[in-house]
Formats: C-alpha cells, sequence, structure tokens
C-alpha cells in the first residue's frame, strides 16, 4: 500500500496534468502488478459493494479516539471529508503491517456477510497498523469513493503513454465490463476482454461551450443545430440479445430505466445509440428536477414511475448493424439514425432529438430564446461533416447555451469552509425578500476570488448575530447577484421553490440589501414557464 | 477584582495599568512575541523579552521607548509583579505572568510545547488564570515529531534537486524561517530573501547563533539557487520572481497542511505540517498543568475548544480578541518592507 499511497500524495499535492500524468506513468510503471487492476478500478469508480456503513466506521473512530461525537462532527466540518476526519482522530497506530493494496481490497470484500463484531476487530486492527495517510486511503477503500482530481481521461492518457498504446483502444478497454480480480494489467491495456463483452460502450462525444459568435463558424448549412437537452447523457447498447444503458458517469443504469427495456425486443443486434435520458410526458421534455426524483434509487416505485416517467431522446448512432460507424459523417449517421428509430414498434419513450431548421443564424438565435419554454437549455451546433470524436474535441459541435437567469439575493447564513479554509466563512446562504420577511433561495459556494472570500469573512466575524453549530446568521447586509439555469415548484425548500445549480455570479457592492428581489419574482418566472 | 479583563483595546490590567498586546494604541504594551498580530506598531512605550526587541526596532524602528526582560526576571508594575516565561513559539516569545495579592494570571500569547531547537522551551506555570490560544484546538490536529518533518523535507529538496527543481519553502520570516534554517543547514547553501536576512541579523547583533545564509540578491544565478534551498516569506509565495526560477517547487510549512483541504487550497507542490503552534495534545498537556481555575480560551477554534474543555471538568469561556490574523498580519509586514526597500525581488 506505501506505493499508492505515495501515488495519491503525488497527484494529490501537483495542480499540473503533467505532473499528475508521470506521477500515474511512474505508478504504472513500477507497481504491484496485481495492484494495477484495482487501481484502474478505483480511479474510474468502479466500487464494489461497501463491506462496512459508514455509521460504524464513525462509532468505531470516536470511541476509540476517546472524543465527543460532537467534537468528531466539529472535526468533520473543519475536514469535509469523512474518511480523512477518521484517519486524523484516532490515536496513533502502534505496529506497522505492509500489505499490498489489492490484498487490502480482497479482505474488505471478504467482510460481506461477516457480524458487525467481525468486521469492527479487522478495522481497528488495520488502524492500529497504518499511517495517517495510509488509514486515509483504508478509509477511501471501505467507502469507495476515491475523487482526487484523476479524470478518466488523464489516467486514459497515462496508462496509454505508459503501455504504448491508443488512448482510444484504452479508453474502450476501461469502459467495458471487467473485474479486478480477474484481469491483469495487460490484458486490460491490451483490450483483450472487451470483443466478447456485449456491454462495452463508446467514448461520449463532448462539446466545448460556443466562445464566440455562431457567424463565426461559417455558412449555416454546414451545421445540424439540435435542442440541448437538461438530463443525463447516456448510451443505450443492443448487442447479441442484451440491452445495456450507459450514463455518462460510465455507469451502468439499466435496471433503474423499465421504460427502455422494450429495447431488447424491438433494437436489432448491433446498435449503439447515443442520447438523453429525460423525464418526458406526452413526448413533452420536464424539468431537470423531476428526473432526478427517479436518479440513484435501488428500486423504484409505482408512483415513481407515474410522476416521472423516462424517455430517450436520441443524439446519433454509433454502431449500426454490429459496425462501428462513428468515423461516417453525422449527415449519414443521422439517415440511418432515422431508420432505426422509425422502425421501433413503441413510439411512447424513445424520440428522435429534433433538428432545428434554420436558414440565417439570427433566425436560429430567436429560436435559441425560446429554449427554456421546453425545457431545453440552448442549443446544440454539430458540423455535417464530423464525425463521433473520442471526448472533447473543439470545432465540430459546439454548445451554445441560454444565458442563465439571475437574481438579486441577500447574504444571512455563513458557514466556514474545510481545512485550512476553515478559518474563512466560504459557504453561503442567500435569501430574498417575501413581504417583511427574509426567505432563504439558495446556497452556493463558487464565484468569489479569495480576496472577495476574505472580505466576505470579515464582514462575517464582525456581524454574526447568532450561531447554529457551523452555521453564523448574518446581519443581511451583503448583496449577490446568483446565476441559475432553472427554477422547479419543491416541497422541500420552505419558499416552495427550488433553483436548478446556483452559484454566485457577482458582488453587487453597488446594490443596498432593500433593492434585492422578491419571492413574487422569482414566483413570477416559475408561472411563466 | 480580576487581575485581567478584555477590553476594546487588547488585554488589560488595571491594578497595573497595562495592556497586553494591544490591538489599538496604548500608553504601556507587554508584547508577548513579535509576531505582527500580538505585536502592534504605535503604542507610547513596549516591555517585552529581550530577544523580541531586535525584531520591534528591525521591524517599527523602535529603540528608546522598549523595556526589556530575561525569562524568569520580575519586574514591579504599580505593585503587579511580572515575569516573563518562555513560550516556546518564536525566538523570544514570553508567556507573561502577572501576580498581585495572592491572584495569578497568565498570559500564554501563542506557545507550542514541543522544542524547536532554537527558541527557549515551553515552560508550564501555575496559576489562577490561564489565557491560551487555540488555533489548532481541534482533535485533527496532531503534530508528527519535527525530526520526521525535516527528514521528509530533506528527502523532497533531494528529490527536487535529483530532477532540476529550485526547492522553495515558504515559511514566516519570522520563527518558521529560523527554525528551518537552523535544522536544514548541512551540504547546500540556504538562500533567505531580505525580509528574513533582516532578522536574522537583528538576531546575530543580539547573540543568537544562526547557521550561515545567503541574502538573495539579483546577482545570484538562478542555477546556484536550484542547487540550494530557498526560503521566501509567504507574502512572496505566488510572485512572479518564483515563477521565473528554474522548474519551481513551492513547498509550505504550516500546520494548516495537515489537512489534504489545506494542502489543496494552495497551489504548493508539497505541503509540511510544520508548525509554531501547539497542537490538541499539546494544548491539554499545556492547560492541565498551568492547574488553571479558569482559562480564558482566545483565536482560533474558541467555541470548540472551551466547550470541551468544560466538558472535561476544565472552566473555560471563549474570549474575543483580534489575535489570530497571524497569516495575514505577518504578509502585511513582509510586503510593506518590500515595498519600502524596493527590492528587485
Amino acid at each position: 500500500m506505501k506505493r499508492f499511497a505515495q501515488l495519491i500524495q503525488e497527484l494529490e499535492l501537483s495542480n499540473k496534468t503533467n505532473d499528475k500524468i508521470e506521477a500515474l506513468v511512474n505508478y504504472f510503471s513500477e507497481a504491484d502488478e496485481s495492484d494495477k487492476p484495482y487501481v484502474i478500478a478505483l480511479f474510474t469508480g468502479k466500487k464494489p459493494k461497501r463491506p462496512v456503513a459508514t455509521n460504524l466506521i464513525r462509532q468505531w473512530a470516536i470511541a476509540l479516539s476517546n472524543i465527543p461525537e460532537w467534537l468528531f462532527t466539529e472535526s468533520y466540518h473543519s475536514v469535509g471529508d469523512l474518511s480523512e476526519t477518521v484517519a486524523l482522530v484516532l490515536p496513533n497506530a502502534e505496529h506497522a503491517i505492509e500489505k499490498p493494496l489489492h490484498q487490502w481490497v480482497k479482505e474488505l470484500a471478504q467482510l460481506q456477510g461477516k457480524t458487525d463484531e467481525e468486521k469492527k476487530i479487522y478495522v481497528l486492527s488495520a488502524w492500529n497498523s497504518l499511517t495517517t495517510q495510509e488509514r486515509f486511503i483504508f478509509n477511501k477503500l471501505i467507502s469507495g469513493n476515491f475523487r482526487i482530481g484523476v479524470s478518466n481521461k488523464m489516467l486514459v492518457n497515462a496508462i496509454a503513454k505508459q503501455s504504448q498504446q491508443d488512448a482510444n483502444k484504452i479508453m474502450h478497454s476501461i469502459m467495458g465490463k471487467w473485474q479486478p480480480y480477474s484481469i491483469s494489467y495487460t490484458e486490460l491495456t491490451s483490450g483483450s476482454h472487451v470483443n466478447t463483452d456485449n456491454s462495452w460502450p463508446y467514448p461520449f462525444c463532448l462539446a466545448y461551450a460556443l466562445d464566440t459568435e455562431p457567424q463565426n463558424l461559417g455558412t449555416p448549412t454546414e451545421w445540424q443545430a439540435e435542442w440541448k437537452w437538461d438530463g443525463i447523457r447516456g448510451q443505450i447498447v443492443k448487442r447479441n440479445g442484451e440491452l445495456f444503458i450507459w450514463s455518462r458517469g460510465e455507469e451502468l443504469v439499466t435496471e433503474q430505466f423499465p421504460e427502455l427495456h422494450f429495447l431488447k425486443d424491438d433494437l436489432p443486434d448491433g446498435t449503439v445509440l447515443d442520447g438523453e435520458i429525460l423525464a418526458v410526458k406526452d413526448g413533452n421534455v420536464l424539468p431537470f428536477s423531476t428526473l432526478q426524483q427517479r436518479l440513484n434509487r435501488k428500486s423504484i416505485n409505482k408512483s415513481q414511475l407515474e410522476n416521472a416517467p423516462i424517455g430517450f431522446f436520441v443524439y446519433d448512432l454509433l454502431e449500426y448493424q454490429a459496425k462501428d460507424i462513428r468515423t461516417s459523417i453525422l449527415s449519414q449517421r443521422r439517415v440511418w439514425l432515422e431508420k432505426i428509430i422509425n422502425r421501433l414498434k413503441h413510439q411512447n419513450s424513445v424520440f428522435l432529438s429534433p433538428v432545428i431548421s434554420f436558414t440565417s443564424w439570427e433566425q436560429l438565435a430567436k429560436i435559441r430564446e425560446t429554449a427554456r419554454e421546453i425545457n431545453s437549455e440552448g442549443i446544440m451546433l454539430k458540423n455535417f461533416h464530423s464525425i463521433f470524436h473520442s471526448g472533447r474535441k473543439r470545432g465540430d459541435w459546439w454548445k451554445w447555451k441560454i444565458n442563465p437567469y439571475t437574481v438579486d439575493t441577500v447574504m444571512i447564513y455563513a458557514q466556514k469552509g474545510s481545512g485550512r479554509r476553515a478559518n474563512f466563512y466560504t459557504d453561503y446562504t442567500f435569501a430574498v425578500r417575501d413581504g417583511e420577511k427574509l426567505i432563504t433561495i439558495a446556497k452556493a459556494y463558487s464565484g468569489l476570488t479569495d480576496k472577495e472570500i476574505k472580505e466576505v469573512n470579515s464582514f462575517v466575524n464582525k456581524n454574526a448575530i447568532e450561531k447554529f453549530g457551523p452555521v453564523r446568521t448574518v446581519k443581511p447586509e451583503l448583496v449577490f447577484e446568483i446565476a441559475f439555469e432553472g427554477i422547479a415548484e419543491s416541497k422541500r425548500h420552505k419558499a416552495g421553490l427550488a433553483l436548478r445549480f446556483p452559484r454566485i455570479a457577482r458582488w453587487r457592492k453597488d446594490k443596498k440589501a432593500d433593492e434585492i428581489n422578491t419571492l413574487d419574482d422569482l414566483r413570477q418566472l416559475l408561472d411563466s414557464k | 477584582m480580576a487581575l485581567i479583563e478584555f477590553t476594546n483595546k487588547g488585554i488589560y490590567c488595571k491594578q497595573g495599568n497595562f495592556y497586553i498586546d494591544p490591538w489599538q494604541p496604548v500608553d504601556k504594551a507587554v508584547i508577548t512575541h513579535g509576531h505582527a498580530d500580538h505585536a502592534k506598531w504605535g503604542n507610547k512605550n513596549y516591555l517585552c523579552h529581550t530577544l523580541t526587541k531586535p525584531i520591534l526596532t528591525e521591524r517599527y524602528d523602535l529603540s528608546d521607548n522598549v523595556e526589556t526582560l530575561s525569562y524568569q526576571e520580575t519586574i514591579n508594575i504599580n505593585g503587579v509583579k511580572l515575569t516573563l516565561f518562555p513560550a516556546g513559539h518564536v525566538i523570544g516569545s514570553a508567556q507573561i505572568k502577572l501576580e498581585y495579592k495572592g491572584e495569578i494570571a497568565v498570559v500564554s500569547g501563542d506557545y507550542k510545547t514541543e522544542y524547536d531547537g532554537i527558541s527557549t522551551a515551553f515552560e508550564p506555570i501555575k496559576c489562577h488564570t490561564f489565557v491560551t490560544e487555540s488555533t489548532f484546538g481541534l482533535p485533527i490536529y496532531k503534530w508528527q515529531p519535527q525530526q520526521q518533518l525535516f527528514d521528509s523535507i530533506r528527502d523532497w529538496v533531494a528529490s527536487n534537486l535529483q530532477k532540476n527543481k529550485t526547492s522553495i519553502l515558504i515559511a514566516y520570516s519570522l520563527g518558521k524561517a529560523q527554525r528551518l534554517i537552523k535544522h536544514l543547514a548541512g551540504n547546500q547553501s540556504i538562500f533567505v530573501h531580505q525580509t528574513i536576512a533582516n532578522l536574522n541579523h537583528a538576531f546575530e547583533n543580539a547573540g543568537v547563533e544562526l547557521p550561515s545564509t545567503i541574502k538573495i540578491t539579483p546577482e545570484i544565478k538562478k542555477d546556484e539557487l536550484q542547487k540550494g534551498i530557498v526560503i521566501v516569506p509567504p507574502a512572496l509565495a505566488d510572485s512572479r520572481w518564483i515563477k521565473n526560477l528554474t522548474n519551481p517547487a513551492i513547498g509550505i510549512c504550516s500546520g494548516w497542511m495537515a489537512v489534504r483541504a489545506g494542502r489543496r487550497w494552495r497551489s504548493a507542490d508539497a505541503g509540511f505540517a510544520l508548525s509554531d503552534h501547539a497542537d490538541w495534545p499539546g494544548l491539554l498537556t499545556a492547560i492541565r498543568a498551568t492547574e488553571a481555575e479558569k482559562v480564558m480560551v482566545t483565536h482560533g477554534s474558541t467555541a470548540t475548544f472551551s466547550r470541551y474543555l468544560n466538558e472535561i471538568g476544565i472552566n473555560a469561556q471563549e474570549v474575543k480578541t483580534q489575535y489570530g490574523d497571524e497569516e495575514e498580519a505577518e504578509e502585511k509586514v513582509d510586503e510593506n518592507e518590500i515595498k519600502e526597500e524596493n527590492l528587485n525581488i
């Protein structure tokens, strides 16, 4: 585990992509052969089933470190990560054990089905033999959430460089179905498993945001315009009688969407569709908040199926008659795609994402303004001659999003950040006016510079009214413009509505607290949709 | 009557009519140590440890109005017996013990319990009232022994050398810089920024022995710096001068580096949790050793720490002060100095 701990440290300490890739390349050149597939699995989010409940880990750590529970909670607020908090509060280890990473993972998997007492004995003895950094990794192995700033693309580039293979091939290979205990690093990088596997998806082709006027893209006849939908990008794979639905997070989500299971019988073998999973009723797209009710659920009940029916808006065709057609041009792929979709027997949950016809950029700009009326985020522009690239590539595909909504709010709560930022109030809650009262409408963190954070921090220190744990109520004085992507009714929020993806657009030092927006303003926005 | 009270100017001793570490100008200020959030400019008269005077002289150009004491030396101010004891924080740092009619109060300023090899070691003092900091007053902060930390700094420097990188350590010009110099002195030359060189010079004039270092000047070649160790204050951490060095690798030395979020927040290549403050076990040991009836918790995790002390049976309360912006205050002092001297770097 020492070598892996070193890798994690190197990855965390550098903020330069090249350094990270170098650290990964070195790791894959030097590490224990059997560890490598496990590391790839961890970094790509292939989680084993969690062997020990979070709550137990927490309880044991509190008992062992001999601190009250509230103090553990305070510490957690300051650290911002449970695995790390546990690693830091535990007493120092009394001895040292070195086991390779894959052995730890296997041992943890064997805890499945054991009693809590047996699990406890194992975990406590591990804690007592690991350094703080190793403990942190051990705890992360239990939780399965390794988020350390390594994107799939970066990992793939590093493996490609180390194994001297084509990056697309590696991406294919690691995105397919494989288990770290039954595959070697060499097998994985040579992709020997993917041919026999029916499920493998293709890397998604991603677009950059349009950073210029569309006029600069040339003539409109070169471009296919489609709506940009706000759902979950997905790929539907049908091969040898089996159906697989992949999300862009490279997770298999087939079971979550029974509405699409008819495709198993209806789609010809050797077909792969690219599209968007959306909440859809009578052919109309519903807001993202509706779709949210269906995400990350282990089981789905009848009322969820009725309230948030799912549909799939198809963008593209990647495999046709069992042939990879990604290098055929878009206009050709679209012809084949339409043929396939029009042949489907059920026409109520899978739809061709419509192509918007337009003759001038000015006309398209006007159409774009109406995107919100149909719960779209704007427009996608795809060059008719474009191939389906792997990953993000400039030039062929552009997203041309509508400008976000904005609302002027006043800050009423502030909370300290984590770690070094534990000294600064960095997380804020904002309110709008509702008659004489203020009502919270959003919580946001990003969007301020370090200098502004320091300024707000000093304001909070001087103007804190009350404290609730880590939260301070402050004098409602600082006005912030909040940008957001959508608005929906919500029973969970006091205001009766929820903003989608709120963030600080700017600090309105020019405005006073009595100039902020009202709840009525937001309601009108909601009703106008 | 209480021996100390917290006023809007600072910690006040009414019986003696003086302030300790005031943040507003007063007639008589007793200073625990030279960091800029404790030692402010503008007071009429100062009283501090013999080795804090060179800092005040160097930074604020004070001399005639600064009276000094050694550790364990007592003076009598209007009937209040005042004695300085080592706080182990930085060179010259002192706990201030006040005694009046059998009542004893100790104001500790900032302190650490591990001996750093350069500041006189912290000494616990029995008292009725103890004023403590709580900068790292959470159980997540437990320092590694400093030898281990210096070993990892040396390893880091060695690996930078091998990769043709320049090792740059970010450290406060007062305290951390001298500690690094003391422990890293050896085969490689240590290059220090002017603000550090000036303080070192002042300390040497006052009789403190420090390993030899080289002041950074525009004449020194990048190649030489790459082969040595460069120490600069936080004010220069993001400077163009650093970016222009040969493959700069930046290592921050601060207790905040114990937590991953702390390391990520700064654009550094390495973080070393080397602190001049007491960690969680250090704070608890120090406070228990005072046997104080009342503990007043100033800057840091004041609310959490005082709540915990009360739960373990130590009578504690949090007090509002303006200490604890050590980092910003120190940065400002260095920035001013950098501007005044109009340095190239």
